[in-house]
């Protein structure tokens, strides 16, 4: 299993953001490098969600081919996708995990049904979900 | 010809389509990828018929979505 590392400052600019678009899901994509068993995201990318819902999310192709073309110049490599749930857990869902194509990527999911938000990391491969260490580096 | 793919340059076969690219990559699923050439998004029902042109540039995304 993995352990995911974030920066504070870009777990605090996703909470931020993620409150904005509420009441709809906030989404996007996460860059970095692997090292190892480590995997340190270097980049969180803000997308718009087409499903423009606080119950589902779809990531806009055209940004979504943009941002990856931006980590390809950074020489950063696509690792996984984030999303927010606006009123519930910071746990897949059955759809996340039915959409969650990637068995190499890193899933967050940041909650935003309590006062203070969670943020998580997951595996999904074959329906099954595994949680991640994730390490917030306060720098 | 030379195409680029997923932005590595590559030598393919005169003539070569859109699934034969698709195999060839070992893309997975191909159902839920969206294709791009040349920065045009081919509808799902164009996938089949493309043939791949002297330096096109290829371009192999998921679909990202999930629920809540």
């Amino acid at each position: 299993m993995k352990k995911v590392i974030i920066k504070k400052q870009d777990v605090e600019e996703m909470i931020s953001y993620a409150r904005e678009k509420l009441p709809q899901e906030a989404c996007g994509l996460i860059a970095g490098s692997d090292y190892g068993d480590e995997r340190v995201i270097e980049k969180v990318y803000y997308l718009t969600n087409i499903d423009a819902s606080n119950e589902h999310f779809s990531l806009e192709p055209k940004e979504q081919l943009q941002a990856v073309k931006d980590m390809r110049a950074r020489g950063l490599k696509p690792i996984g996708n984030w999303h927010s749930h606006p009123e519930s857990p910071s746990r897949p869902s059955q759809e996340d995990k039915r959409l969650a194509y990637d068995s190499k990527a890193s899933y967050l999911i940041l909650s935003l049904m309590e006062k203070e938000a969670v943020l998580n990391s997951f595996h999904v491969e074959n329906g099954e979900t595994e949680k991640e260490s994730l390490e917030i580096l306060n720098r | 010809m030379y195409i680029t793919v997923s932005g590595n340059k590559k030598e393919v076969k005169n003539g070569l389509t859109l699934p034969e690219l698709i195999e060839l990559e070992n893309v997975e699923m191909p159902d839920y990828v969206t294709v791009s050439v040349n920065d045009e998004f081919l509808d799902a029902d164009k996938k089949a018929g493309t043939v791949l042109k002297d330096g096109d540039n290829v371009e192999f995304l998921y679909f990202m979505g999930g629920g809540c």
